[in-house]
C-alpha cells in the first residue's frame, strides 16, 4: 500500500537540507495551511452539489443539469455570486459578536478537518489525544450559532439559537458516549493508532454487537450534530424562516452554508475512522489474496469512499423523514438514546473484559 | 316549515315571515339576541352557516343564514336591521356561535355596523388607519383618502369591546390583544408556511403558545365590492382566483346560485362534466394539500411525489379547459366547451395509478414515527367546537363530525352517486390529514362512476344574452375541497348584482387557529395550519 | 456581442431590442480587458445563481411550486435554493395581488434583500392589478413601489413562462457592469427618487 509519508518526509528533508529547522517549519506550516483551506473549499462545494444532485434523484427530479456539464459549475456560480453579494449590518445588533459568529463556526470544522487521517501518512498531526481534541473543537462550533442567534436581535434567530445549544449540547453526549466506547474497546485515542488497529478488520466486524450500536447510536447523534434533518430544528425553514443565520447575507452566510455541508463530511470522516477502519481497507484476516487486492486501491480513495457513503446515509434520511419537535428531540436523547448508549458502555466493557471480540 | 313558524312566533310575536326557498324572518335588534339565543337553545339551531352584512341605503343590517344540524340540515335566514347611519349598533352573537366572532368583524370592516359585546372589534382585511367602509354604498373611493402607503400600521395591539352595562347603555371599552408582559413571536404575512400571506401573531411561553392573534386582510382584494359593479357573467372568474384549489367547485356553487335565480335548468351533460370536473380539483387539492403538510413537517420528498400526480390531473384540465389553473370553465347554464377527446383515457388512467401512488404516500409519509408523532394528539378540535366554529369540510370531519354539503344538501347530481362521507374519529391534526388522504379515494370512486356514463347532448342551457335576476335573494352552498362554501346574492333587478357574499370555508378555520393552538408548541402551529389547509386568498377575498 | 443563455437561440426570445440597447450602453462606456473579463465572470455566477425568495400571495405561487416540482424542476438551472430570508435570496418574485395591506410588507422585504436584487413581476396581478385592479385597495402592479426588471404576464403565468422570464433576468444580469459605473444601480435610484419613501423606521 503507497504510503503518503514518502511524500511528506521528502519535502521535509528537502527543506530542512537548504534551511535552518525553523523557517523549514514554518513553511510546511504555510503550505499545509493552504492546502487544508482549499481541501475545505473543494470539499465543501463537492458537498453541495453531492446533496442537490442526490436529493433531486431521490424526488424524481434531474437537480442542476444547465451550468456545465450536468450542472457541475453550479456550485461555483453559487461561490461567486455569493462572494461578492452584498454584507448587511444592521442597526440595533451586536456588530462585534454577529460578525465573529460564522468566522467560529467555519474555524471549528476547519479544524476538524484538519485532524482527519486522510490516508496511509496524510495526516497532518499526530497526537495521543487526536480524538478527544476533534471532540473538544467540535463544540466551539456550537458557540458560533449561538452567537450568530443571539447577536442578530431577531426572535426567529433567539429561538433557533436556543434551540440549536439545547439540541447539540444533549446530543454531545450521546455522540461521546458512542466514541468512548471505541475508544475504550480500541484502548487508545491515537488517531493513527486507531486506524492501525483496524488492519485486521474493521472495529464495526470486531467489536460486534456494542459496536454496531454504537456506531448507530453515533449516526443518529451526528446527524443531530450537525443540525441536519430530522434534526434541522435550529434552521427550521418552514418554522423559522432560517434560523439562527436569518439576518447574515453574503459570504457570512456563506461560512454557515459551508460549515454544515463540511460538518456533514467531517462526522462521517470520524465514523469512518472509528468504525470503518478510516482509510484502512477492507481486511479479513486469513484472506491474505483478498487482503493484497484490497491493498491495491489507495487509501484515500478508501476514505473518501466510506466518508461519502456515510453522508448519503446521512442525507437520504433528511430527504426522507418529516422534523421532529423540540421536546420530542430532547426526550429522544435524554429518555433513550443517552441511558442507551451508556449501558452500550458497560457492555462493550464487559466484552472487552471477557474478550468476547474477534 | 309552519311548525317553526308557529314556534317562532311564540318567541318573538314581532318578526316579520317571508316565505321562500328557506324561511326568512325579520326581527328588531332590540329582539335580536334573545332571540338568537333561543333559536339555538330552543330550536336547535347550531350552526351559524353565514353572516352576510348590507346596507339597504335607508337601512344597514345583517343577514344570517342558520342550520340545524340535528333537524336534517334545515335553514333559516334571519335579517337584523337598524336604520342609523352614523353609528350603527347591533348585538353580537359572537358568544352563542364563536364563528360569528371572525364574521361581525368583517362586517365592521365593510360596513361599520359595531356589535355590542363583541369582545374584539378591530378592523379585519383593511388597515387600521383605513378612512370609510368600502362597502357601503355610499363609500367615496377617491384614491386620495386612502393612499398607497408604505408605513407600517401603529397601534395594532389595540383594541376596543362595546359593552353594554345593565341599564342598557353602550360604553366603548379599550383594550390589548396581548397581555403587557407577553413575547409575541410575529409568523407572517411573508413566511413559507403560512401557505401564502396569513399572518399569526403568537404570544409565546418558551415554546409554548399561549395566543393566537390572527391578522388577516394582506390579500384582500374586495372581490365582493368589485362584482357588484360587474354584470354576472363578469363575476364568474373572480371564484377561480379566491380559492384556487377548489376553483371549479367555487365556480359551480356561483353558477348554480345565478342557474337557480333564473329557473334555468343545466343539460344532463353539463351537470356530470361538472361533477367529474369538481372531484378531479378535489383530488389535485388534496394532493397538494398532502404535499404541503409534508413540507411544513420537513418530509421535502413527499411533496415532490404529490406534486407528481396533481401534474396528471393538471394535465386533464388543461387538454379541456385550456389552463392549468383558473379554469374558467363553468358559465351559466353549463359549461364553456366541450370535453377533450383525450379525457375519458386520461381520467381512467389517474383512477387506474391512484391506489398504488396513495400506498406510496402512505409508505413514505403517513407510516413514518416522527409523522406520527408530530401529528396525532395536535391541535385537538372536538365536534361541539366544530360546529359552533363551523369547521366544515374535511377539517370538520376529521373531528367526526358529518357536514359533507354532497350528502346534506345534495346537489347537481350527487344524490344518484354512490360514495361515503368520509369520517375520523382523532379529533387531532392526523385524522384531518387521514381524511383528506381517503376522500381521494371516494372522489376517484365517484369518477369511476361517471367516466362511462357521460351522456350525449348539449353542454349549455340557452341563455338570455343580457342576464338580470329578479328581485330577491339567493343563497347556494357545495361542498368546495376545504368545506361548505357558499354564495349569497341579492338582486334588485338590474343587470349586476345588488350584493354578492361569497361565504368561505377557510374564514372559518382560520378562526379556529386560536382555539387549536394554545397549549402546543410553535412546530406545532405549523402542523396545525397545515391540516387545516386555509387557503388565503379565499379567506380575504 | 450576443448575450448566450444555454441551448437558446436569440431567435426564441421576443424582445431583443431591449437587451441590444442595454449591451450597446455597456460597450460605450468601454473597459480594460481584465476587468472586463471579471465581470463576465462574476456575471455569469450571478445569473447560473438566482436564489428566490419564497414569496407568493395567490395562485401563481402554486404554479411557482409546480416549478419547483419534479416536472418542471427548476433545480436544472440552479433555482431550486429559495431561501425563506430575504437577507440571502438574490430576487423576489412577486407572484400574486399586492393589496394596500401587503404593500409596505413587500417594501421592507425589497429593501432587507442583499444587493444585488432582483424583481420579477409574474402574473397579472402583479404586473397590473390584473382582474383586481379597480378596487379600492389593490395596488396596480408592482411597479409602483418596486423597480421591476422583469415582467411575466399571465393569470398564472405557466412554469414554462416563469421559465422564459427567469431567463429574461439571466441576459440582464449578464450585460451588468460589477466594476466602474453600474449601470444598474443607478437606474435604482432613479426609481427611488421617483417614488419617495416616507422615511421612517426601516
Amino acid at each position: 500500500m503507497f504510503d503518503f509519508g514518502i511524500w511528506t518526509s521528502w519535502f521535509n528533508n528537502l527543506l530542512t537540507g537548504c534551511m535552518p529547522g525553523w523557517a523549514a517549519t514554518l513553511i510546511e506550516c504555510v503550505v499545509i495551511g493552504v492546502l487544508v483551506l482549499a481541501t475545505y473549499a473543494l470539499l465543501a462545494l463537492f458537498y453541495i452539489l453531492y446533496e442537490r444532485k442526490l436529493c433531486a434523484w431521490f424526488q424524481c427530479r434531474l437537480g442542476p443539469m444547465r451550468v456545465g456539464k450536468w450542472g457541475l459549475l453550479q456550485v461555483f456560480a453559487d461561490m461567486f455570486k455569493i462572494l461578492i453579494k452584498e454584507l448587511i449590518s444592521l442597526k440595533g445588533t451586536d456588530k462585534f459578536l454577529f460578525k465573529l459568529a460564522p468566522y467560529l463556526v467555519i474555524t471549528s470544522s476547519v479544524v476538524m478537518l484538519a485532524c482527519l487521517p486522510w490516508g496511509r501518512g496524510l495526516q497532518i498531526i499526530n497526537y495521543n489525544i487526536g480524538i478527544f481534541f476533534v471532540l473538544a473543537v467540535s463544540s466551539v462550533g456550537v458557540l458560533g450559532i449561538l452567537l450568530a442567534g443571539w447577536s442578530s436581535n431577531n426572535k426567529y434567530t433567539l429561538i433557533g439559537a436556543m434551540r440549536s445549544g439545547a439540541q447539540m449540547v444533549s446530543y454531545e453526549l450521546s455522540l461521546g458516549l458512542a466514541i468512548i466506547t471505541i475508544v475504550l474497546f480500541a484502548g487508545t485515542m491515537n488517531i493513527n493508532e486507531l486506524v492501525y488497529a483496524q488492519n485486521d478488520g474493521w472495529f464495526i466486524f470486531k467489536g460486534h454487537i456494542p459496536a454496531i450500536i454504537a456506531f448507530l447510536i453515533y449516526v443518529i447523534a451526528a446527524t443531530a450534530e450537525t443540525n441536519r434533518g430530522p434534526f434541522d430544528l435550529p434552521e427550521a425553514e418552514h418554522e423559522l424562516t432560517a434560523g439562527y443565520h436569518t439576518e447574515y447575507s453574503g459570504i457570512h452566510f456563506g461560512f454557515f452554508y459551508l460549515a454544515e455541508y463540511l460538518n456533514l463530511f467531517i462526522v462521517s470522516g470520524i465514523a469512518s475512522l472509528m468504525f470503518l477502519g478510516g482509510w484502512m481497507p477492507l481486511h479479513i484476516p486469513g484472506w491474505d489474496g483478498f487482503n493484497e487486492v484490497m491493498n491495491w486501491i489507495p487509501s484515500i480513495v478508501w476514505f473518501l469512499g466510506k466518508a461519502f457513503f456515510i453522508s448519503y446515509v446521512i442525507i437520504w434520511f433528511k430527504w426522507t423523514f418529516p422534523r421532529v419537535r423540540i421536546d420530542q428531540m430532547l426526550a429522544f436523547e435524554w429518555k433513550y438514546l443517552m441511558p442507551f448508549s451508556l449501558a452500550n458502555l458497560v457492555l462493550m466493557a464487559v466484552f472487552v473484559a471477557l474478550g468476547w471480540h474477534f | 316549515m309552519s311548525d317553526i313558524k308557529e314556534r317562532i312566533r311564540k318567541i318573538c310575536p314581532s318578526a316579520v315571515f317571508e316565505d321562500g326557498e328557506i324561511l326568512f324572518v325579520e326581527v328588531s335588534e332590540p329582539e335580536w339576541y334573545g332571540f338568537a339565543k333561543a333559536l339555538r337553545d330552543d330550536l336547535k339551531f347550531d350552526l351559524l352557516s353565514a353572516v352576510v352584512g348590507m346596507d339597504w341605503k335607508d337601512s344597514l343590517g345583517v343577514v344570517y343564514y342558520l342550520t340545524s344540524t340535528s333537524r336534517n340540515w334545515e335553514m333559516i335566514v334571519v335579517k337584523v336591521a337598524v336604520a342609523d347611519r352614523e353609528n350603527p349598533m347591533i348585538h353580537s352573537v359572537s358568544d352563542l356561535w364563536h364563528v360569528a366572532n371572525f364574521q361581525e368583524r368583517e362586517v365592521f370592516d365593510f360596513y361599520g355596523i359595531k356589535f355590542i359585546n363583541h369582545p374584539d372589534m378591530r378592523r379585519f382585511f383593511l388597515r387600521n388607519d383605513w378612512v370609510g367602509y368600502p362597502l357601503r354604498k355610499d363609500y367615496d373611493a377617491n384614491p386620495e383618502i386612502n393612499p398607497i402607503r408604505l408605513t407600517d400600521e401603529i397601534n395594532e395591539d389595540d383594541s376596543v369591546s362595546y359593552v353594554e352595562d345593565k341599564d342598557g347603555k353602550v360604553k366603548a371599552v379599550k383594550k390589548n390583544v396581548f397581555e403587557k408582559e407577553d413575547y409575541v413571536v410575529n409568523i407572517g404575512p411573508q413566511h413559507p408556511s403560512t401557505h401564502g400571506v396569513m399572518r399569526f401573531r403568537a404570544a409565546v411561553d418558551g415554546e409554548t403558545v399561549k395566543k393566537v392573534d390572527v391578522v388577516s386582510g394582506y390579500i384582500h382584494r374586495g372581490i365582493e365590492k368589485l362584482s357588484e359593479g360587474m354584470t354576472y357573467p363578469q363575476i364568474l372568474h373572480f371564484t377561480d382566483r379566491m380559492d384556487y384549489m377548489s376553483a371549479h367547485q367555487n365556480r359551480h356553487c356561483l353558477c348554480m346560485c345565478i342557474e337557480k335565480a333564473l329557473g334555468l335548468e343545466v343539460p344532463r351533460r353539463a351537470q356530470v362534466i361538472r361533477v367529474m370536473m369538481d372531484e378531479l380539483m378535489r383530488i389535485s387539492s388534496h394532493l397538494l394539500s398532502f404535499g404541503c403538510t409534508a413540507m411544513d413537517l420537513g418530509a421535502t420528498t413527499a411533496f415532490f411525489y404529490g406534486f407528481r400526480e396533481r401534474e396528471m390531473v393538471l394535465d386533464i384540465f388543461e387538454k379541456t379547459c385550456g389552463a392549468r389553473m383558473s379554469m374558467n370553465y363553468n358559465v351559466i347554464g353549463g359549461v364553456i366547451a366541450d370535453l377533450h377527446p383525450d379525457f375519458q383515457k386520461d381520467v381512467k388512467a389517474l383512477i387506474e395509478i391512484m391506489p398504488s401512488r396513495l400506498k406510496e404516500y402512505h409508505k413514505v409519509f403517513t407510516g413514518n414515527v416522527i409523522a406520527q408523532n408530530r401529528m396525532r394528539n395536535v391541535g385537538m378540535l372536538s365536534k361541539e367546537d366544530a360546529v359552533n366554529y363551523a369547521i366544515t369540510g374535511p377539517s370538520g370531519r376529521g373531528s367526526n363530525w358529518s357536514c359533507d354539503c354532497r350528502k346534506k344538501h345534495p346537489y347537481s347530481i350527487y344524490a344518484e352517486l354512490d360514495f361515503n362521507e368520509v369520517l375520523e374519529d382523532g379529533c387531532d391534526s392526523f385524522a384531518r390529514y387521514m381524511v383528506r388522504m381517503r376522500e381521494i379515494e371516494e372522489s376517484c370512486k365517484i369518477l369511476a362512476q361517471l367516466v362511462d356514463q357521460i351522456p350525449d347532448g348539449p353542454i349549455r342551457a340557452q341563455v338570455p344574452k343580457l342576464i338580470k335576476l329578479p328581485e330577491g335573494r339567493w343563497y347556494q352552498q357545495v361542498e368546495a375541497s376545504r368545506g361548505v362554501f357558499g354564495v349569497y346574492i341579492e338582486s334588485d333587478g338590474q343587470k349586476n348584482p345588488y350584493r354578492v357574499h361569497f361565504q368561505s370555508p377557510c374564514f372559518n378555520l382560520v378562526g379556529v387557529m386560536d382555539l387549536t393552538c394554545q397549549g402546543y408548541m410553535i412546530a406545532d402551529l405549523i402542523t396545525i395550519g397545515a391540516a387545516l389547509d386555509f387557503v388565503i386568498p379565499d379567506i380575504d377575498r | 456581442m450576443d448575450v448566450k443563455i444555454k441551448s437558446m437561440k436569440r431567435e426564441d426570445f421576443k424582445d431583443n431590442e431591449y437587451i441590444d440597447k442595454l449591451v450597446e450602453e455597456l460597450n460605450a462606456t468601454g473597459a480594460n480587458v481584465v476587468v472586463g473579463k471579471l465581470d463576465q465572470l462574476i456575471n455569469w455566477g450571478r445569473a447560473n445563481s438566482l436564489w428566490p425568495l419564497c414569496f407568493g400571495t395567490s395562485c401563481c405561487a402554486i404554479e411557482f411550486m409546480c416549478l419547483g416540482a419534479a416536472r418542471y424542476d427548476m433545480a436544472r438551472f440552479g433555482f431550486e435554493v429559495a431561501r425563506n430570508s430575504p437577507r440571502q435570496a438574490d430576487y423576489i418574485m412577486v407572484q400574486g395581488t399586492i393589496v394596500h395591506r401587503m404593500a409596505p410588507v413587500l417594501r421592507r422585504l425589497y429593501e432587507q434583500l442583499a444587493e444585488p436584487k432582483y424583481v420579477i413581476a409574474a402574473g397579472g396581478c402583479a404586473v397590473s392589478g390584473g382582474p383586481f385592479k379597480n378596487s379600492y385597495c389593490v395596488l396596480p402592479g408592482v411597479d409602483k413601489i418596486l423597480p421591476v426588471d422583469v415582467y411575466i404576464p399571465g393569470c398564472p403565468p405557466r412554469p414554462e413562462a416563469m421559465f422564459y422570464g427567469l431567463m429574461q433576468l439571466q441576459r440582464k444580469i449578464k450585460v451588468q457592469r460589477f466594476f466602474g459605473g453600474a449601470n444598474r444601480k443607478e437606474k435604482i435610484q432613479e426609481f427611488f427618487a421617483q417614488h419617495p419613501e416616507e422615511k421612517d423606521k426601516y
